[in-house]
């Protein structure tokens, strides 16, 4: 951007601005400020009476644990996937390029009871897990695997652009002063995919820390043990519990925010652009 | 791509390996589930599903989203529009900011997305009591429906048009105007004409979304029987209800519609020549 452009040529500045932001304040700025407002009511001492409990605190520990682990396992499986996509030529690639936006696709609902109905007791590999005693679904494995399952495409798609950039010279360069394949994998490509694959992962872990749709089927939903915190906030809200409910948005607001503050971060800094 | 010479490449069983792990985990992770809806779906036979899909109940759910979707892209394709013309046609302060705040929607939980406006319109939010003494319902009935589905797919169209716009400069816009185009021709014929197929994308992935939305329609849906589920919905109240043929019959076509939606996407990249990659 940098050089100024003369405002008066084109019309509609005015215009479309003032909607924008009439457009952007009432739909979202204004609901989003009021969940703060609403908390801030409650003083300290209600807040933090609403969010010590200890569902709330084990709903935190379960949603963020389990959205933590589910980003990393993204983290390999998406550096795998992209450098497949990218670097080989086989037939179906494009058919799996194109399958990778699945996830964004789908209906988290329809993705929720097709995952409950596979790994539950009776279902295709559920079946197969029961007889040695492993319980996926209604447990935290199978919160894990819809988390998984929601993530993926974020890490592969925001990896793809910075490999297929790359420069194959230098790879040839490490090859030619005698670095064996791995070598240069681990020396060469792989510190300048490192940023792109944690701000991908991180966009990962930002949405399965809010998914509800493809994980309430699966999750069993036991307080306590496998109910996670967008869950617990319908529940506040359906006991009319709008002070817990209203308190628990807010600390889920703070940390999309702060996540949203860290990936726009890293991405500013890598120079990685993922929305073009 | 260059092409790659034998010290970039890696060895064959590497090849195998990876090519092998990403097969087995697409396959476990995405097809596997996909498949599994269809199976589901016929497993009692054709009578059963197209009962399930024809059924009262089914078809208000199937409007509904309709109604939704009718409703909810217009509009933010109308924003993306507005919204991109005024980001990338002009300079002016805290333009960042303004791109980041039209992002905002998709890193907030889509519950969270439902919740505000329950604050907002329900019947102990901030407009509740004069929603109730002038009898107009907004939450547990379309109109907040329409707003969660709004606030959920708000970017969509936006962040696609934004970046384009911007790569395209004005350069052809004010060729246009000076020539003697209104500005509205040079919208019309200039502008639009350049950025259609990105339009066409980001109204394709907004409707998706506006359809297959759960979480943020579920806080302010109520869950009336043939008033306000919308068809996913649906599939959650026929899937707890052990109705697991219908709620996979009803799956079926929303997964259908996340099909067609990817064909379409794909299509587009190919046809505009569009490099997306696009959490």
């Amino acid at each position: 951007m940098g050089k100024k452009r003369p405002r008066s040529i084109l019309p509609g500045f005015g215009l479309s601005l003032g909607f924008t932001l009439a457009y952007l304040g009432l739909i979202v700025l204004f609901p989003l400020l009021l969940v703060f407002v609403k908390a801030s009511g409650l003083g300290w001492s209600g807040l933090y009476h609403a969010v010590s409990t200890t569902r709330v605190l084990a709903a935190c520990r379960l949603t963020f644990g389990l959205s933590a682990l589910a980003c990393l396992l993204n983290c390999v499986f998406g550096l795998l996937i992209a450098w497949v996509l990218v670097r080989y030529r086989f037939p179906g690639r494009g058919f799996l390029d194109a399958s990778v936006d699945l996830p964004f696709a789908m209906p988290t609902a329809v993705a929720g009871i097709a995952l409950t109905g596979i790994y539950a007791p009776n279902g295709w590999i559920g079946s197969l897990l029961a007889p040695y005693g492993i319980k996926v679904a209604f447990a935290p494995p199978g919160i894990l695997i819809a988390l998984v399952f929601i993530g993926l495409p974020f890490v592969v798609r925001t990896l793809q652009p910075v490999l297929e950039d790359f420069e194959i010279a230098q790879e040839e360069a490490a090859a030619s002063l005698g670095a064996t394949r791995w070598q240069t994998f681990r020396r060469v490509v792989f510190p300048q995919l490192a940023p792109a694959l944690v701000t991908g992962t991180t966009l990962a872990f930002a949405r399965a820390v809010g998914e509800y749709g493809s994980v309430v089927f699966i999750a069993g939903n036991m307080p306590g043990k496998t109910e996670i915190v967008p869950l617990l906030i319908i529940t506040k809200l359906e006991q009319y519990d709008y002070a817990g409910a209203t308190a628990l948005a807010a600390l889920m607001l703070l940390i999309s925010f702060a996540l949203l503050l860290l990936i726009n971060f890293l991405q500013r800094k890598t120079l990685v652009r993922p929305t073009t | 791509m260059s092409v790659q010479t034998r010290s970039t490449q890696d060895p064959l069983w590497a090849r195998v390996l990876l090519i092998g792990g990403m097969l087995a985990f697409l396959g476990l992770f995405l097809f596997v589930p996909l498949a599994s809806v269809f199976v589901e779906a016929f497993r009692r036979g054709l009578a059963v599903y197209a009962a399930a899909i024809t059924e009262e109940n089914a078809r208000s759910a199937i409007t509904l989203t309709l109604t939704l979707a009718a409703i909810c892209v217009p509009l933010n394709a109308v924003f993306g529009v507005t919204a991109a013309w005024a980001i990338a046609k002009f300079s002016f302060k805290g333009k960042s900011l303004l791109l980041a705040l039209i992002d905002l929607p998709f890193a907030v939980s889509p519950v969270v997305s439902g919740l505000v406006y329950v604050l907002l319109f329900g019947a102990n939010g901030l407009f509740g009591a004069w929603l109730q003494a002038h009898d107009i319902q907004i939450i547990f009935a379309v109109p907040g429906m329409a707003l969660a589905t709004i606030f959920v797919t708000f970017p969509f169209v936006a962040r696609e048009l934004i970046p384009l716009m911007q790569a395209q400069g004005n350069d052809q816009e004010y060729a246009a105007l000076s020539l003697g185009a209104s500005g509205w021709q040079t919208f019309l014929r200039v502008t639009l004409p350049n950025i259609k197929w990105a339009l066409f994308y980001g109204i394709i992935l907004c409707n998706a979304r506006a359809m297959g939305e759960f979480g943020a329609v579920s806080v302010v849906s109520g869950h009336i029987r043939g008033e306000t589920n919308t068809l996913p919905l649906h599939v959650e109240v026929l899937y707890n209800e052990y109705n697991s043929a219908a709620a996979f019959a009803c799956a079926s076509i929303l997964s259908l519609l996340g099909l067609l939606t990817l064909a379409l996407k794909t299509f587009i990249e190919w046809r505009a020549g569009l490099r997306h990659r696009n959490p």
